[in-house]
């Protein structure tokens, strides 16, 4: 009888065929998972290769004269009037030493767009308004260059691009290349993008009031979603009666947990803005419609983690003449706690890379300070994102990619902490 | 109509699992003293009637127990009496050991806790070692208290689990099947235990070894299909059955 025969020809015929299912499926997988690795080398590499070079900026050291005559020709040191002094000229002048031979008008203009105008001015003025006894000496003081000479430097203008299709002329060249040459210019890690707001100016954008703002979200959310998400689990799996009502509520809650986020910004834009009348752009009402499109996924997690628990710990309480309540809040939660945590980081995580229920209620704003209050206009670090990556100039792009590396580096972050998190609590049972 | 002596006096006591009627009324008196042991075929309800006496059934959806059963005179099943008072008095051992994931102290420490039965410290600790030295664990676990209760043995675990449930001064310890999971030495060690704690606890306990019943136990009930077909002085039922099918099971022709 053949059936009993393992090297009868039908049988090697067999584990041939078997074999050859086998083999097609994991080169089938392996593909898969090939194709995923790829696409996300691809992603990181596209993304850190455009914004490493964000993260350093070229800047000017001068020594500028703060000389009074233009500063303050009363000599009265009127806090009000030092602030509007004129303290261009001082940029200009020191900027125009720097090349005594250039006199031409044109020439001199093309000069002083080598610094950022702005950039420069501005750090004079808050000098010499948090300490007026400056006035009248030469303080040497580090401003950022204009973007284009950034640029430039970074490689980003092409020197062999012809002069009238590129932002920088060849005489900006010369004198860059000169200043460079004598130690003026110098490259250093670009701190500006980590602690200014967003700017007109690309050398002085930077994501601190997206950071802030980012943070101020997800604070509100999570203190919203988090009793809310975690309370509705606990009553709908110990306490709610088992009834076609609650397994109506239950399925709504899974449900809301696969809406479109935009749908939560159109609600949180009917209800919080036009209905309640809060204003618009404010990290409180993010935070309020980020809380809803949240709290079903902490749920989610609450749920699984609390129906993961053995039933045996339940009864041991139980048969100790425990109530109810107090084996569930003593035994079964704490052992559900490492699920829930990492649930309410994933959620928070999901919250944070979330931007078109933010569009929707405003956080596209153009913020140019940093929040102090939830109640106060911010802007977030996707939708900053967002913003940036609408403008054209290659500066932007730079900066674009530079906030995207931000946001991934804290969402890994996140979720590897929920992954610690998770395996230390469970350690310890 | 009862015996005076008795723990629990039950009175045609059914139990139905939605329609399912699990036991078809049954009536018993188990003495305040010693150990009563539950014998019978599987799914023949021991473990349904035993979860009767601590109201253990009523946290499964769709149980209901009908008739009488009193402890001491009062009906424990009477609208106005909360189980978890009920639970206090009447302990329990489960069939797999289950101890909290928490320290061995801990483990006894939380019935004593949720009752405020020490007002100290001290008198916790006390009564932490008194009711581990009953369970005949303390020498075992003493230099690991901290320790997590889940790292013992299958049985110090079980040990742990009926010094927890002493922890709290029952007056009965309900246990189904608590030897199942053990080796024979945990078994004997078990054995002893009950040995010694029937002097102190009425001790219920549902077994599938006949002669674990016939060594641990005074009296003997063997339940069949939802009824109790006999209940006896263990001797008796194990030397000279007056019921064919006790019989048969205890000789091992049915099972
Ligand atoms: N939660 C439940 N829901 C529905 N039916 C149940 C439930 N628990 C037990 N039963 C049924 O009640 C009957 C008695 O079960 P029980 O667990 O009391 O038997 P047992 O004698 O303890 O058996 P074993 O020796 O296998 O533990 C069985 O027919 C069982 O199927
Ligand atoms: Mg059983």
């Amino acid at each position: 009888m053949s059936e009993n025969n393992f090297v009868s020809p039908q049988a090697v015929k067999r584990l041939k065929k078997r074999r050859g299912v086998e083999f097609r499926f994991r080169l089938w997988g392996q593909a898969a998972v090939g194709f995923a690795l790829a696409a996300l080398v691809w992603l990181l590499v596209s993304i850190v290769g455009t914004g490493h070079s964000a993260f350093s900026q070229h800047f000017m050291t001068l020594d500028f004269e703060l000389s009074e005559t233009t500063l303050d020709p009363t000599g009265a040191r009127d806090a009000e009037k030092l602030r509007g002094a004129n303290y261009r000229r001082i940029v200009q002048q020191t900027l125009y030493a720097q090349f005594p031979e250039v006199t031409e008008r044109k020439a001199k203009q093309e000069v002083f767009a080598l610094v950022s105008a702005s950039g420069a001015t501005n750090q004079l003025r808050q000098m010499v308004y948090q300490d007026p006894s400056l006035i009248g000496q030469t303080v040497r003081v580090t401003v950022p260059t204009s973007d284009q000479v950034d640029q430039l430097f970074k490689g980003y203008i092409k020197r062999e691009t012809a002069e009238d299709r590129r932002k920088v002329s060849d005489r900006q060249i010369a004198w860059a290349d000169t200043l460079k040459e004598r130690g003026v210019i110098r490259k250093k890690f670009n701190k500006i993008l980590f602690t200014n707001p967003d700017s007109r100016d690309p050398e002085l954008a930077g994501i601190a009031s997206a950071i802030l703002g980012s943070v101020m979200i997800l604070v509100v959310a999570f203190v919203l979603a988090f009793p809310i998400g975690v309370g509705s689990a606990i009553y709908l799996d110990e306490f709610a009666p088992k009834n076609k009502f609650t397994d109506f509520i239950e399925l709504n809650i899974n449900n809301l947990a696969a809406v479109p986020s935009i749908v939560f910004g159109l609600l949180g834009l009917a209800v919080f803005l036009n209905f309640m009348g809060m204003p618009r752009s404010i990290p409180l009402v993010g935070g309020m419609v980020l809380a809803l499109r949240v709290f079903p996924t902490i749920t989610i997690a609450t749920r699984s983690a609390l129906q993961s628990v053995s039933p045996s710990i339940v009864d041991g309480a139980l048969s100790l003449g425990a109530s109810h309540t107090q084996a569930v809040f003593k035994q079964k939660l704490p052992l559900a706690g490492p699920g829930i945590l990492t649930g309410s980081i994933i959620g928070m995580a999901q919250a944070l890379g979330e931007t078109a229920p933010l569009l929707m209620i405003g956080m596209v704003a153009f913020v140019t300070e940093v929040p102090t209050s939830i109640a106060e206009p911010a802007t977030a670090l996707p939708v900053q994102i967002f913003l940036w990556s609408d403008s054209a100039e290659r500066a932007w792009a730079e900066r674009t990619s530079a906030a995207i590396i931000v946001l991934l580096v804290v969402l890994i972050t996140m979720n590897g902490f929920a992954i610690w998190l998770r395996n230390r609590l469970e350690k310890r049972r | 109509m009862t015996d005076t002596n008795a723990k629990f006096s039950c009175r045609n006591v059914k139990v139905h699992y939605g329609d399912f009627e699990a036991l078809h009324g049954i009536d018993i008196d188990i003495p305040d003293r010693g150990v009563t042991a539950f014998i019978g075929p599987s799914g023949c309800g021991k473990s349904t009637f035993l979860r009767t006496f601590n109201r253990m059934n009523d946290t499964i959806d769709g149980c209901r127990v009908s008739g009488k059963i009193l402890m001491d005179g009062n009906d424990i099943y009477n609208k106005n009496l909360d189980p978890v008072l009920l639970r206090a008095r009447v302990g329990m051992v489960f069939q797999k050991p289950n101890p909290f994931p928490k320290s061995i102290y801990d483990n006894i420490a939380f019935g004593p806790r949720i009752h405020g039965l020490t007002s100290s410290k001290a008198e916790l600790d006390a009564l932490v070692e008194k009711s581990l030295r009953r369970a005949g664990l303390w020498d075992e676990v003493k230099d690991r208290l901290k320790l997590s209760g889940t790292g013992l043995s299958g049985g110090q675990q079980q040990r742990l689990v009926i010094a927890r449930a002493i922890a709290v001064s029952p007056e009965v310890i309900l246990m189904d099947e608590p030897a199942s999971a053990l080796d024979p030495i945990a078994t004997a060690k078990l054995e002893a235990l009950i040995e010694e704690l029937k002097e102190r606890y009425c001790i219920i306990i549902v077994t599938h070894s006949m002669a674990q019943a016939a060594r641990v136990s005074d009296k003997t009930a063997f339940f069949y299909m939802g009824d109790l077909v006999e209940y006896d002085a263990t001797e008796k039922i194990f030397t000279n059955p007056s019921n064919n099918r006790t019989q048969d099971y205890i000789t091992g022709r049915t099972g």
